[in-house]
């Protein structure tokens, strides 16, 4: 027994109040009693209050231009420097770092939640359902992502960042499901969705209940990985003038244009890379404690 | 005689975790030594150790002698020239000592060219006869099968001839009978002798199963913990006992020679390798404990001739078997059946298509899983459904627990004929009738707390979970702390008692129990049981209790069905049954089963059975036992033989008995066990 159980236990025995140990308890107390999961949502959480409250003590926003700076190095004026037209590169970063953040994260569990509904549903159920289901992904899978941006853009106005995260979402979640369904039909088989079976739950309640939390390995892995993808993706969705347009910035266009100044002006490009480094990396940090969470062979206190 | 081999003070750890403490023993020329332990014991890895087949992590110390030459520390190219000719191994499961891609007759002869220089031909011949020794009908056709063409007896019979391919001296067997069925393993206990009187070796038999080295070996090592705790001759250990784990471990078993009674568990669980006690390992589940016990571990005492025993104190230690076999004479009683039926199953019928092919399947057959059973259980009553593996007790077991029309014939659950079930109705059963799974750990999803797998039940039929799931806990003999932990945190025993409280949340009048002590060490499996029958008179329960282990059906059913290739050979009353078995099957069935007993079990007659079981998918006509009925093909005249082979008998009662029936013409009652 760990020492973390043994308080549980106290806390349980002590009798006063019975607090129910259910899944989500447990799960949460875990996540947070990692020191992963701890510096994971710590340092998430810092990356939003910058992205956020950032903008309020900088006196340039990402629209000014400073006519009497171009391309100049980080200074006291310009804390991470300013880019060829003049605009503050913090400023700028945090502009891009509030965008996604956002979407990235959204577009993230957007997708992955997307994967798991679908490849369960598909795997559960079989027959007529799957049949449908499996059609569906394949038909994204090989159909070209511009030829469904030209189908549906005309449908709503850009600019618009729920849609757009949607969209994004929507071209990621495709090869997860498939893996997804493969394992939902093994977890169908196993005895404990049985034994469900046999108590009288309702298949859906069965698929959230079991076969869902069954496959959280692979989908906060999914989840993690589709970060930094939906990140990354949005700036090609930009190209089809889709998505964030100048002269709002993400992370996405800004590493793009910085890419190509980087060699001679190195903070065009450093601040907003390593900002999405740390990003990322916050999130897989996050991802493996919450894994090891939700995993009950893992593990305890490390 | 000089021993074969020797182990001395043999210790086995894997990265600073001891999985073998110190275990000596010797055995000489045509000697059998049975070495006993439960799970984790340290028994399978102390006879990997001789072989020198631990993975590499492994840290051997002391000393193995075969014929006075030293293993441990040999290199691989000497040990390979030991391996198959002076010592061989039997495993559990014949699969993965078979190469699936060879034809046996290819492998035996392999192995008998790797250590004689013998022409192909000769040792092609040489593995014929092999087969033909250990019983593989038509060998010299066979030998051309490949290992997936064999049933998992005759696999089993096919290792035994490799093993005995280069007269070795010493053989060891790990627990090779644990994954056939009785009739089987009977058969290839049989073989082993055959085997063990033609090359003279010595065998070491490695099980679990107290009664399969009581009629077979000689001296019996026990081991707990990674020592050797008792070791001695096979009466001492069975009669004179001087070891509370021993006598406990005795005590714990359910046999089919006795009737209902409780049986006495072992209290706790064997401990972790990891975090021995300090003084004797058994201390903190011994009944005789005393202060001085957890000063220091026990050596083996010298408590008789080659008679030691691992206790500070064995003198006190008296064998219990022989008082509660005196306490067992009151348990015929004639037991009322109840009014009301909980479950009744009339004429079920169950096929399942045989489908070929990869891509395109068709249709080639069709399995008849389950052809035609009845039975019924009334309120407060436990039926017994046991049979081997392809009986169709499972199948018969799902076809009432998916509560779907059935093809054919009706089933009756509390009330409701599930032909036509109301939605209502439904919910009503799935409430009314809980399950306990084979497997707790399969069947508890590891990633919900114990908290929320018992109050699945309730909040699924709208129940408030909080309090009930404490008394639950409480019910089954846990703490209310273990809610908060994974099904993986527990031992097996206790997984199954959660799997029993989550069944009983409901307040359930019927429990179906698909073999639900059989993936338990038996110092274990009697808590359970225990805990089941007291369960049962408490609440008021009635039990469909499937198992294929007839003694744990005979100390907790009141009635018992032996099914045969999806039909029921008989059905009645436990002790009815048990006592004078009047159909062939059963008969077989029950003399098969070996007892905790040496001298019982050496001067018993057995009715062997021959061959595997007929496919479901092609029965016999008639009768369905006719190919394998000892009666058809020893006792019977031709004309009453035609009777069998045309008319497949149905089940009648007995002349003279108030609750037995069996499905066989010449139905005689004869005492077997
Ligand atoms: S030494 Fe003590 S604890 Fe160990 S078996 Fe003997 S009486 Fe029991
Ligand atoms: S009916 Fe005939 S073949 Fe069948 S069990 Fe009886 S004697 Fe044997």
């Amino acid at each position: 027994m760990t020492l973390s159980d043994e308080e549980l236990a106290e806390e349980l025995t002590d009798g006063t109040a019975y607090r129910a140990p259910s899944r989500l308890r447990v799960v949460t107390g875990r996540f947070f009693r990692s020191t992963q999961g701890r510096i994971g949502f710590a340092v998430l959480a810092l990356m939003f209050l910058l992205a956020f409250a950032g903008p309020l003590v900088n006196r340039w926003s990402y629209t000014d231009k400073d006519l009497t700076a171009f391309m100049r190095p980080p200074s006291a004026d310009h804390w991470f420097g300013t880019l060829q037209t003049g605009s503050d590169v913090f400023a700028v970063t945090l502009r891009g770092m509030q965008k996604s953040l956002i979407v990235g994260l959204l577009a993230a569990l957007v997708s992955t939640a997307l994967a798991a509904v679908v490849g369960a549903f598909a795997g559960y159920f079989r027959g007529w359902t799957e049949r449908s289901l499996t059609w569906l992904t394949d038909l994204l899978l090989v159909l070209p992502a511009f030829l469904i941006l030209a189908i549906i853009s005309p449908l709503f106005g850009s600019g618009q960042w729920v849609v757009f995260v949607i969209m994004l979402a929507l071209f990621l979640w495709m090869v997860t499901s498939k893996i997804v369904r493969g394992m939902a039909i093994s977890v169908k088989e196993r005895e404990f969705v049985q034994a469900a079976r046999y108590m009288g739950v309702p298949p859906v309640r069965i698929i959230f209940r079991h076969v869902i939390p069954n496959l959280s390995s692979l989908l906060i892995v999914d989840a993690t990985l589709n970060v930094s993808a939906a990140i990354l993706t949005e700036t090609s969705l930009s190209y089809f003038g889709f998505g964030i347009q100048p002269p709002d910035v993400s992370f996405g266009t800004l590493i793009a244009d910085g890419s190509r100044t980087a060699v001679y002006a190195p903070w065009t490009f450093w601040f907003v890379a390593g900002l999405l480094v740390v990003t990322v990396l916050a999130v897989n940090l996050m991802g493996d404690a919450l894994r090891d969470a939700f995993d009950p062979s893992a593990k305890r206190s490390r | 005689m000089s021993p074969v081999l020797e182990v001395s003070d043999l210790t086995v750890s894997f990265g600073g975790v001891p999985a073998v403490r110190g275990v000596s023993y010797s055995v000489r020329p045509g000697e059998v030594l049975g070495i006993v332990g439960e799970s984790g014991s340290g028994k399978s890895v102390a006879s990997a150790a001789i072989m020198g087949l631990l993975p590499p992590g492994a840290r051997v110390t002391g000393s193995v002698r075969l014929h006075g030459r030293e293993l441990i520390g040999a290199s691989q190219r000497q040990l390979a020239a030991f391996r198959g000719k002076s010592i061989s191994m039997v495993f559990q499961d014949p699969l993965s000592a078979l190469t699936p891609v060879y034809r046996v007759g290819d492998q035996i002869a392999e192995a008998v060219r790797a250590h004689q220089r013998v022409s192909k031909e000769n040792a092609m011949v040489k593995a014929v006869e092999l087969l033909d020794l250990v019983g593989i009908p038509r060998p010299s056709e066979r030998a051309l099968a490949f290992p997936h063409e064999f049933s998992g007896g005759m696999r089993q019979r096919v290792v035994i001839a490799m093993a005995i391919a280069n007269d070795p001296d010493v053989i060891i067997c790990d627990e090779p009978t644990t994954a056939l069925d009785v009739t089987i393993q009977a058969q290839v206990l049989e073989v082993l002798k055959r085997a063990q009187a033609k090359t003279g070796a010595a065998i070491i038999m490695i099980t679990h199963d107290l009664g399969v080295v009581a009629g077979f070996a000689d001296r019996v090592l026990v081991m707990y913990a990674g020592r050797a705790v008792e070791v001695g001759a096979v009466d001492d250990i069975y009669y004179r006992m001087r070891m509370p784990y021993t006598a406990g471990l005795l005590g714990s078993i359910p046999r089919v020679d006795r009737g209902r009674q409780p049986l006495v568990p072992i209290e706790g669980h064997p401990p972790s390798p990891a975090a021995l006690p300090p003084g004797c390992p058994f201390a903190p589940r011994c009944p005789m404990r005393v202060e001085a016990c957890d000063d220091r571990e026990p050596p083996l005492f010298e408590v008789g001739a080659g008679h030691g025993a691992a206790c500070i104190r064995w003198e006190e230690v008296r064998p219990d078997g022989l008082a509660r076999q005196a306490a067992a004479g009151d348990t015929s009683r004639l037991r009322v059946r109840g009014e009301r039926t909980v479950l009744a199953v009339r004429g079920l019928v169950k096929d399942y298509p045989l489908l070929r092919g990869a891509v395109f399947k068709r249709r080639v057959g069709t399995v008849h899983a389950v052809a035609g059973v009845s039975f019924d259980i009334r309120q407060g009553e436990t039926l017994g459904l046991v049979g081997e593996s392809g009986s169709g007790k499972t199948t018969t077991l799902t076809q009432i627990l998916e509560l779907v029309p059935p093809q054919r014939g009706r089933v009756v659950v509390l009330g409701h004929d599930t032909a036509r079930l109301s939605r209502g109705e439904r919910t009503e059963i799935r409430r009314d009738m809980q399950v306990v799974f084979q497997d707790p750990l399969a069947s508890l999803d590891p990633r919900m707390t114990v908290h929320d797998i018992l109050a699945e039940p309730l909040r699924t039929h709208g129940r408030p979970a909080g309090r009930r799931i404490r008394e639950l806990l409480a019910l089954v003999g846990l703490e209310s702390s273990h809610a908060a932990r994974y099904p993986q945190d527990f031992s097996g025993g206790q997984r199954q008692r959660i799997g029993i409280a989550r069944a009983l949340a409901l307040e359930p009048r019927l429990l179906v129990l698909d073999e639900p002590v059989s993936a338990l060490d038996v110092s274990i499996q009697a808590g359970v049981i225990n805990l089941l029958d007291s369960l049962k008179d408490r609440l008021g329960l009635s039990y469909l209790f499937v198992a294929h282990d007839l003694a744990v059906v005979r100390h907790i059913a009141d009635r018992v069905a032996v099914m045969y290739l999806g039909r029921i050979a008989e059905i009645g009353q436990v002790e009815a049954v048990y006592d004078a078995p009047a159909h062939p099957y059963t008969q077989a069935l029950l003399s098969a089963i070996p007892l905790p007993d040496p001298v019982r079990e050496r001067s018993r007659e057995r009715i062997l059975l021959e061959g595997d079981l007929p496919s479901p998918a092609n029965p016999p006509s008639g009768c369905r036992f006719r190919t394998r009925c000892p009666k058809f093909r020893a006792e019977l005249t031709d004309e009453e033989r035609s009777l069998c082979v045309t008319v497949e008998p149905e089940v009648r009662p007995l002349n003279g008995a108030t609750d037995q029936g069996a499905a066989c013409h010449y139905a005689e009652k004869r005492g077997v066990v």
